[in-house]
């Protein structure tokens, strides 16, 4: 596996790469040389399943992080990619020629988190929520209890009996 | 078809008040596989084309016994809406066998008349839950099986799934827990029977009286209205 | 004399013509074609999901598959609660077979958190695992006859798994979801007499496993119905990412169990069943077979499990308890395939991301999508539960 890595590393500029124990490595690139990597990595490398897209919302440093899994069934090695685009221009190159299951994850992507994937079948189509007109949901601006107290109508507690209070009257009944 | 529709006190939902148009949701004309013309409106044939009507009992003197026969055969719709439908099926084996209660599990609103509501209800299933419920004959009652149906039970703070369910259709007896045993959802049967025979159970008339105030909440929360749609 | 009842000369006008590059050319306002919505109910599959078929008499032309009657937007929910208040939570994320995705969750957070778990909390999660897996194993191989009408597999499987489900009760206190497995272990060791009661079920479970292959797999309409249908090419295993009994009946040996052990199964003695021919027949074969194996893994870990020792490593104070920066993806394998989680921690006390991937977020979306494509109508319900979909765990 580790010869796998420098082949990658002299290949195409990797950021940053590393090799955790139990079957898991992990590689950083640019954006530009992602679909490259992705081919190279099945075609030649073997890396022929693909398992899993995740978008990381890094808000602090305006950034988000998508992350490619791929499996090598011969070695029995995982190795994950990663790629960090702008928060600003969220936009990413579509890999569904690769692998047709990618367009699914791109969907999804595009709707809990407003990355776009231009040319992938069927983003924009709503895929897990119906009639939804504010911002993406996952992003880490989005305050879900906030937005489900408005909304929904939630039901009062009733009075004299929050838990919160009860226990912490029975465990510190001297503290104020 | 479409001649005699009448929306008496429906708002109107018009393209301006739309805003999720969709091109099949347009007028058309469609011809059947046997050659016949229609003329489709979805927007005007899929809703309820009259305000419902509430139905009061014609002959008092056997309105008891009628009562009885109704709670001693009622017919499940089968739509799991949540977690708690995967302790539907184990209640028709014969470990706890409710088939014994004359409880039977129907595939089509039409034929039934207990909705279980199982748990949590996303938006997207709460349009079709009201459909459902819309389409049911009367009289009809509504069984909430699970705490989210109560307060939002686990997902109280989630963007997706209601916290309470009766804002959106009456309920007349609310099972409590997560999920509850079969045992529990039996209890909850026979105490649903007791109502029904004591004639307390009016949850379709109580649809009617209050049809705007439901039909307030769930045009506030479920902002697409469009139904799915066949293409004749 | 011709007898002009049976003087049938089929009407060629109604048929679709083919377009160029040899798919049907669909015109929905012709009457030749009926767009129809199945869902969001189905026999046999537990969650919601709704189909939208495009027909042309009986036969399937075009179909596209709707998700989202569940979705609760788990990963929003997990990211505003501590890490030992995301466990209640992460266990209704997929609802039949609910220990795996404790087991990733405490696995993960473990990896995070650098701590090490005693030898007998794994041979309990193992053994809490396999039953788990027995008991959805139990409600599929009869659920297949299900939906084709055979309603007798489905009462002696039900009933069974009540047998399954009484143990759990005894073992953790809840019937469905357990939360049982928790980070540094186990909950609890095993009751009095436990043992013994759970051999007394494996032997009613075998007894079932005879009889529902005379009832089911030797039965003439289910082989007619059954085999031949729902054919999956080989070469979309790897352009779609199928794991699981659907990739072992099309003969790729894929288990996570023996291809990157976990907990001990390096120590138990098995077999995993392959098959090439890959049908809706074959692919219920596998999970017959995988039903054999799981009863054999129980009684191999029931002799196994060392009768002392901690059940749980010692934690900090989990109300407390902050986690160092990392990222990690943790994979276990359920009834159905690779069942993964995908974690993201930033050094404070709430996850930052947590994701899960479902075996059936690629068979029940993508490669549904493709398999309909000239099935007939009336095999749409047989094809969705013989690639096991669970929809709850699509749309989290």
């Amino acid at each position: 596996m580790k010869e796998i890595l420098e082949r990658i590393n002299q290949q195409f500029n990797c950021i940053g790469h590393e090799f955790q124990p139990e079957n898991l490595s992990w590689v950083q690139v640019d954006k530009k040389q992602l679909v490259p990597l992705l081919s190279y990595l099945k075609h030649t490398e073997k890396f022929t399943h693909f398992v899993l897209l995740t978008a990381v919302d890094w808000i602090e440093n305006n950034e988000f992080q998508l992350n490619y899994l791929l499996t090598n069934h011969t070695l029995h090695q995982d190795i994950a990619i990663r790629v960090m685009i702008s928060r600003d221009e969220a936009e990413m190159e579509t890999a569904h020629h690769l692998w047709q299951q990618i367009a699914t994850y791109q969907r999804e992507i595009y709707e809990m988190y407003g990355i776009d994937f231009p040319s992938s079948p069927r983003v924009h189509e709503s895929f897990l929520l119906e009639g939804w007109d504010g911002i993406p949901p996952m992003r880490r601006e989005f305050d879900t209890k906030k937005y489900s107290e408005e909304t929904f109508f939630p039901r009062p507690r009733p009075e004299g009996k929050d838990p919160q209070t009860h226990m912490k009257q029975k465990l510190y009944p001297n503290e104020e | 078809m479409s001649e005699e529709t009448k929306h008496n006190n429906q708002p109107e939902n018009t393209e301006e008040t739309n805003k999720f148009p969709k091109a099949h949701l347009q007028k058309r004309t469609v011809y059947s596989p046997d050659g016949e013309k229609i003329e489709v409106d979805p927007l005007q044939d899929y809703y309820l084309q009259d305000r419902p009507e509430r139905r009061d009992p014609r002959y008092r003197a056997v309105e008891k016994f009628l009562n009885w026969a109704r709670s001693e055969s009622l017919w499940i719709l089968g739509f799991g809406t949540g977690c708690g439908s995967i302790e539907l099926p184990p209640l028709t084996t014969p470990r706890f066998d409710a088939f014994r209660f004359g409880i039977a599990m129907r595939p089509t609103p039409r034929q039934s008349n207990l909705f279980i509501i199982s748990g949590y209800l996303s938006i997207k299933t709460l349009k079709r839950a009201i459909r459902s419920y819309e389409q049911m004959p009367d009289p009809k009652y509504v069984v909430a099986l699970g705490s989210c149906t109560i307060n939002g039970g686990m997902y109280f703070d989630s963007y997706n799934t209601i916290n309470r369910l009766d804002k959106y259709m009456p309920v007349d007896v609310y099972i409590a827990g997560c999920m509850p045993r079969p045992e529990a959802l039996i209890a909850g049967f026979n105490k649903l029977k007791q109502k029904i025979k004591e004639g307390r159970a009016e949850g379709a008339n109580e649809y009617v009286q209050r049809f705007d105030e439901y039909k307030a909440n769930q045009k506030q929360i479920i902002k697409d209205w469009n139904m799915p749609d066949y293409n004749w | 004399m011709k007898n002009k009842l049976f003087n049938i000369t089929p009407d060629r006008s109604k048929y679709p013509t083919i377009g160029k590059d040899g798919k049907p050319e669909i015109d929905l306002s012709s009457g030749k074609f009926v767009k129809i919505w199945q869902g969001p109910n189905h026999p046999g599959v537990t969650g919601n999901m709704s189909l939208e078929l495009t027909l042309s008499g009986d036969e399937i032309v075009d179909a596209k598959t709707h998700v989202g009657y569940l979705h609760r937007g788990f990963e929003k929910l997990f990211e505003r609660r501590k890490y030992i208040q995301c466990f209640p939570t992460s266990v209704r994320m997929c609802v039949p077979e609910s220990d795996s995705n404790e087991y990733c969750l405490a696995v993960g957070t473990e990896k995070l958190a650098g701590i090490e778990v005693p030898d007998r909390a794994q041979w309990l999660r193992m053994l809490t695992l396999e039953m788990s897996r027995l008991q959805m194993l139990l409600r599929i191989v009869p659920g297949q006859g299900g939906t084709m009408g055979l309603g007798i597999g489905v009462q002696w499987g039900m009933y069974l798994r009540d047998l399954i489900l009484d143990r759990f009760e005894e073992l953790t206190g809840g019937r469905i979801y357990h939360m049982y497995i928790l980070p540094g272990g186990v909950r609890g060791g095993l009751p009095d007499g436990f043992e013994a009661r759970l051999e007394e079920n494996l032997k009613d479970i075998e007894k079932f496993v005879h009889r529902i292959d005379n009832v089911l797999y030797q039965n003439a309409v289910f082989r007619k119905r059954a085999m031949g249908v729902g054919y999956l090419d080989p070469s979309w295993i790897d352009e779609y990412g199928v794991v699981g009994s659907n990739a072992r009946a099309a003969g790729f040996k894929r288990d996570v169990r023996k291809d990157n052990p976990y907990l001990f199964y390096n120590q138990l003695n098995w077999e995993v069943p392959v098959k090439t021919e890959s049908d809706i027949y074959t692919r219920a074969r596998i999970r017959w077979y995988d039903l054999q194996v799981t009863i054999d893994l129980i009684r191999q870990i029931l002799a196994k499990i060392p009768k002392t020792g901690d059940v749980r490593a010692k934690t900090p104070n989990v109300m407390h308890w902050k986690i160092p920066a990392g990222q990690t993806y943790v994979k276990s394998e359920s009834s159905r395939g690779e069942f993964g989680f995908f974690m993201v921690s930033d050094g404070t006390d709430k996850p930052r991301r947590i994701n899960l991937r479902g075996p059936s977020y690629t068979h029940a979306v993508s490669l549904l999508e493709r398999m309909l494509i000239n099935a007939n109508i009336s095999d749409v319900g047989a094809l969705m539960v013989s690639l096991q979909t669970c929809p709850p765990e699509i749309e989290r």
